[in-house]
């Protein structure tokens, strides 16, 4: 079961009329659990690929499966019950409260109500809006951030495995943003779902994705991991998209695990680093910390080595060799 | 007028639940018609210009002409006014029924469908409490146009407070046309009153 992809697109076109391909022959797989950004400029088909896994877009040719299984014959209102949908800022129903928000999926299942109440109490712990305090509230009571908290609340309310994010956190502003994406990524972990995200925000889509697969104009021009997009960019588009000569970037998807350690002592440093923090943020140590040299410590705070910006510098060319 | 009051409170409270009877029965016949009608043509926006237009060519007739042309067809009476009052309201409220769908937010209507909603439960749990203060404000003004033009249904023997006005018209009594028309306007503004108290209920979710 496991090898089965949780989506795999066959071959998929799509255009209106006569006009061109909007989606031109895009084939992949999203492995099970993992977390997958589409990004693209805007107009890029992001979207309309996004919409047809959850058959709000049909596909003209090929065909899009959903754990191992055609959907094009599948109902349609049973496959969206069973797979999460956050769109941007305004997904909410407005006129109903936090707590029905969340339980529209449930209830559309028929579940028992006190199970359903149950549900709801999990998961507005779970993007810690507590039920107590936020479950009678109308969305309009709700900061931008909280109500995309509801959105994604209650996009897992009915246990769906698969997760189809449309720029969720487009309209939020920068500080919001980052929480969401840091909550998001701590829910990811601990939940295991398998995650599809569209962005046209680069560093979004850095921080969050397992893999990323890069479109323009309905095609896919580069599928892979993070570090691989900004090392090796398929061209130059994509080249400038990400902006791949920039190092402090290169640095943000690298962690100290991917650079070689030196084994001597070296000085005596205030500030040690550990084995799994990113590259950027051991940048902004040194620059704090006036050196180009820090320990890195492991999680029972043994001593590993030492790492410098000259290794690291070394790791984030070998990487785009 | 008030002695006059004073002393017909039965026969004006008598004339003023005819015209209730007329009001209720009107607007609920025209909701049969409108709302589906407006509901089709929310959807298929290509119908709108034809039932709107419908609307407003019933709506330009006058009054006592509607009545006039009716009575061939349905003779004299309470049904007659009944269906004249109905086609009156017919614009007010397909009009309303329309924006008030229109208005409802694309992007919420796309995320109940992504949530797998089928196409009823749709109209039922997201577009009808969504759509229901713009829809109400129609049938708040459909109601007070209805009461109003109603009182002209008394030509028709239909009853109701126009009575008053006619027979005051007629036998040179301005006392008791004064009490019916006084009473028709009162009632008019207690509907109103009623109704936009009903249209402020149902959107308490938008002042959270």
């Amino acid at each position: 079961m496991s090898d089965v992809p949780g989506v795999r697109f066959n071959h998929v076109s799509k255009a209106y009329g006569d006009r061109q391909r909007v989606i031109d022959d895009v084939s992949f797989e999203v492995a099970r659990g993992s977390f997958v950004v589409l990004l693209g400029p805007s107009g890029c088909g992001k979207t309309t690929l996004l919409k047809m896994v959850n058959r709000l877009v049909d596909p003209t040719s090929g065909d899009v499966e959903v754990d191992g299984a055609g959907i094009a014959t599948r109902d349609a209102t049973a496959l969206r019950r069973s797979i999460g949908y956050v769109i941007q800022q305004i997904g909410l129903f407005p006129h109903m409260s936090v707590a029905q928000n969340v339980a529209v999926v449930p209830s559309l299942m028929r579940w028992p109500p006190a199970q359903i109440e149950a549900r709801v109490s999990e998961m507005l712990e779970l993007v810690r809006l507590p039920a107590r305090e936020f479950g009678a509230r109308y969305p309009a009571a709700l900061s931008g951030g909280q109500q995309q908290r509801v959105g994604i609340a209650r996009a897992l309310a009915a246990d769906q495995q698969i997760l189809l994010m449309d720029e969720p956190f487009g309209a939020l502003d920068a500080i919001e943003r980052a929480r969401l994406q840091a909550e998001l990524h701590g829910v990811q972990g601990r939940l295991h779902k398998t995650v599809l995200f569209v962005t046209h925000d680069v560093d979004e889509a850095l921080r969050l994705a397992d893999e990323i697969v890069v479109m323009r104009e309905g095609r896919v021009v580069q599928h892979g991991r993070p570090i691989a997009i900004l090392a090796k960019p398929a061209d130059g588009f994509v080249a400038e998209l990400v902006n791949a000569n920039d190092v402090v970037r290169r640095f943000s998807v690298m962690k100290v695990r991917d650079a070689a350690l030196e084994q001597d002592s070296g000085p005596a440093s205030p500030a040690a680093v550990r084995f799994d923090d990113d590259l950027r943020s051991v940048l902004s140590v040194m620059l704090a910390s006036g050196t180009l040299r820090l320990p890195v410590i492991g999680d029972d705070g043994r001593p590993l080595g030492t790492l410098t910006l000259a290794s690291m510098l070394a790791a984030a060319r070998a990487a785009g060799s | 007028m008030l002695e006059y009051a004073a002393r017909h409170l039965g026969l004006i409270g008598q004339l003023l639940l005819q015209h209730l009877a007329l009001t209720v029965t009107s607007l609920a016949l025209a909701l049969l018609f409108a709302v589906p009608v407006g509901i089709w043509c929310a959807r298929y926006a290509r119908w709108a210009p034809l039932a709107l237009g419908l609307g407003s060519v019933i709506y330009t007739i006058p009054s006592i002409a509607l009545f006039a042309l009716l009575i061939p067809i349905l003779g004299l009476g309470f049904w007659t006014a009944v269906v004249g009052l109905a086609a009156y309201a017919q614009m007010v409220l397909v009009r309303n029924t329309v924006v008030a769908l229109r208005g409802v937010d694309r992007a919420v209507v796309e995320a109940a469908r992504g949530t797998g909603m089928n196409e009823a439960q749709i109209l039922w749990r997201i577009e009808r409490p969504l759509a229901l203060p713009v829809f109400l404000a129609g049938v708040r003004l459909a109601t007070v146009s209805i009461i109003g033009i109603a009182t002209i249904a008394a030509w028709v023997n239909a009853g109701g407070l126009g009575v008053l006005v006619l027979d005051g018209i007629e036998h040179d009594y301005p006392a008791k046309a004064v009490a019916g028309a006084l009473t028709a306007v009162l009632l008019a503004y207690a509907v109103d009153f009623g109704l936009r108290a009903l249209e402020r209920r149902s959107q308490t979710w938008r002042r959270a």
